[in-house]
């Protein structure tokens, strides 16, 4: 019973998400113009575009995740639908984590397929693209998550966008901190790659349990 | 009239934290507490200065340059406890919806941000003689700038929202998920061992600092304790007389 209403919900936000302004392939967009002003900044050396490939390409995700979290609940809020599921006899939180999900899959993913050819054109090697890949297929879901908080808290709020980007950032620097940790310590050989990724598992682990109940409490705060 | 002696302390604890919800209870409550704040604050810190630069000595290795820890770690203490306060006033605001709470809320997140600034800044001074550079990007003081950012983000919630009421949920609520960080502040000196020192005064096994810098040092940091205290309720003060002000523009306006 639950899981249908759940899996309802999620297919409901990812056909919203797929069909409505430009859907992945924007984000997608966005991910591929802001690795193509790196070497114009930087300048076209590959050597050192190959030494801050991975930091490079984490900035680009955690910007272009942020781009489209704005509208997780605005949407949802303006045509009344979010009065409906605070109706549901479900709880709030796991509604909100299956949003999340169904956000990530349209949003989130689709960077972490494009993430390893874009790799290639900053020159990263091989392995470091598997581990830029694999970080920031942990990652990228807390991400979300922690989205979810900010975009709660600024329901309502006129250019609640950029509001949401300055309370949310400093939550992420941890989850970038260990994201390109991961990716450079397995440049730097193969020995020590699992400690900051085990770290990186725990607080992608840890934001999917924090990240709920606020973004809840925050929605059924800010909708009365 | 008997005293009921039979309710529990923390219930009568609560009773008078609830009765400062009237705010004109808490405006009386805050013209006998703030002269008295704000002179024992004054005292206390001219105290701490004297003795910070006319009787603490010279460090042996930092020289006179060590007299900026007598600023700088009262801020940096005080920048985590008002973070703590302002979580306490987030629960008030969420959980027992507290009238006062909100503001409460909103007159320490400036006060806090105000702190963690001294605290960066003099840290910066005392740096650069140091460790020969204004600022590094060590743990201690990551985590510091991030609380920092924290304090930002919250006062732009106050200034981006119209709605105070719904302000002081969402900053509650933000509040709440930036306590995490205070904990990696506290520990971040032993967890990473970088450039910033260890704790020396709170730690296992007693104080390793001297009592002669000791002292100066839990004076200024009892008077700026008092300060933010004095600050935080004329703040509040404020917060409360403006609302009555807008409520009173309103009600004329409206004929």
């Amino acid at each position: 019973m639950m899981t249908e209403q759940l899996a309802a919900l999620f297919l409901r936000d990812w056909r919203l998400a797929q069909r409505l302004g430009g859907g992945a392939s924007l984000g997608v967009m966005f991910f591929l113009i802001l690795v193509t002003m790196i070497p114009f900044a930087v300048g076209p050396d590959q050597l050192i575009l190959a030494r801050i490939g991975a930091a490079v390409l984490w900035i680009a995700a955690l910007l272009a995740g942020l781009l489209g979290l704005d509208r997780l609940f605005q949407l949802d809020q303006d045509d009344g639908s979010l009065d409906l599921l605070r109706l549901c006899d479900l709880p709030l939180e796991i509604m909100i984590l299956t949003k999340c999900a169904a956000h990530w899959c349209a949003t989130g993913l689709p960077l972490v397929v494009s993430a390893p050819i874009f790799g290639l054109m900053l020159g990263l090697e091989p392995q470091q693209i598997f581990a830029v890949t694999l970080s920031l297929f942990v990652g990228t879901p807390a991400l979300t998550a922690l989205g979810a908080i900010g975009a709660a808290v600024t329901l309502g709020v006129r250019r609640g966008g950029l509001l949401m980007a300055v309370l949310i950032l400093p939550f992420t620097i941890p989850i970038l901190i260990f994201g390109v940790s991961t990716s450079t310590a397995l440049a730097d050989g193969m020995m020590a790659v699992h400690i900051p990724l085990t770290i990186l598992c725990g607080l992608s682990l840890l934001s999917f349990v924090v990240a709920p109940f606020a973004a809840a409490a925050a929605v059924r705060h800010m909708g009365e | 009239m008997m005293k009921d002696v039979s309710v529990a302390l923390p219930v009568r604890m609560w009773r008078v934290v609830t009765g400062y919800a009237n705010p004109t209870r808490f405006l009386g409550l805050c013209d006998v507490l703030v002269p008295w704040c704000a002179s024992l604050s004054a005292l206390l810190i001219a105290l701490g200065l004297y003795l910070t630069f006319f009787v603490a000595p010279a460090d042996y290795q930092q020289g006179e340059s060590v007299r900026i820890m007598y600023l700088h770690v009262p801020a940096a203490w005080l920048s985590l406890m008002i973070y703590a306060v302002m979580a306490v006033s987030a629960l008030g605001t969420l959980v027992w919806r507290h009238p006062l709470a909100d503001a409460a809320q909103k007159a320490a997140a400036p006060l806090g941000a105000a702190f963690t600034f001294v605290c960066l800044a003099t840290g910066s001074l005392w740096g650069k003689p140091m460790w020969g550079t204004w600022w590094v990007w060590d743990a201690r003081l990551t985590s510091v700038l991030v609380l920092f950012l924290l304090y930002l983000g919250l006062i732009a919630i106050w200034h981006t929202l119209e709605d105070q009421a719904q302000a002081a949920k969402a900053a509650g609520v933000m509040t709440l998920v930036g306590v995490i960080n205070l904990p990696i502040i506290k520990f971040s000196v032993e967890w990473w061992n970088t450039l910033h020192q260890p704790a020396s005064v709170f730690r296992m096994g007693g104080p390793t600092i001297y009592a002669s810098m000791l002292w100066p040092l839990l004076i200024m940091a009892v008077g700026a304790s008092f300060l933010f205290v004095t600050l935080h309720l004329m703040s509040i003060r404020n917060e409360i007389l403006r609302r009555r002000v807008a409520r009173m523009a309103l009600m004329m306006a409206q004929g």
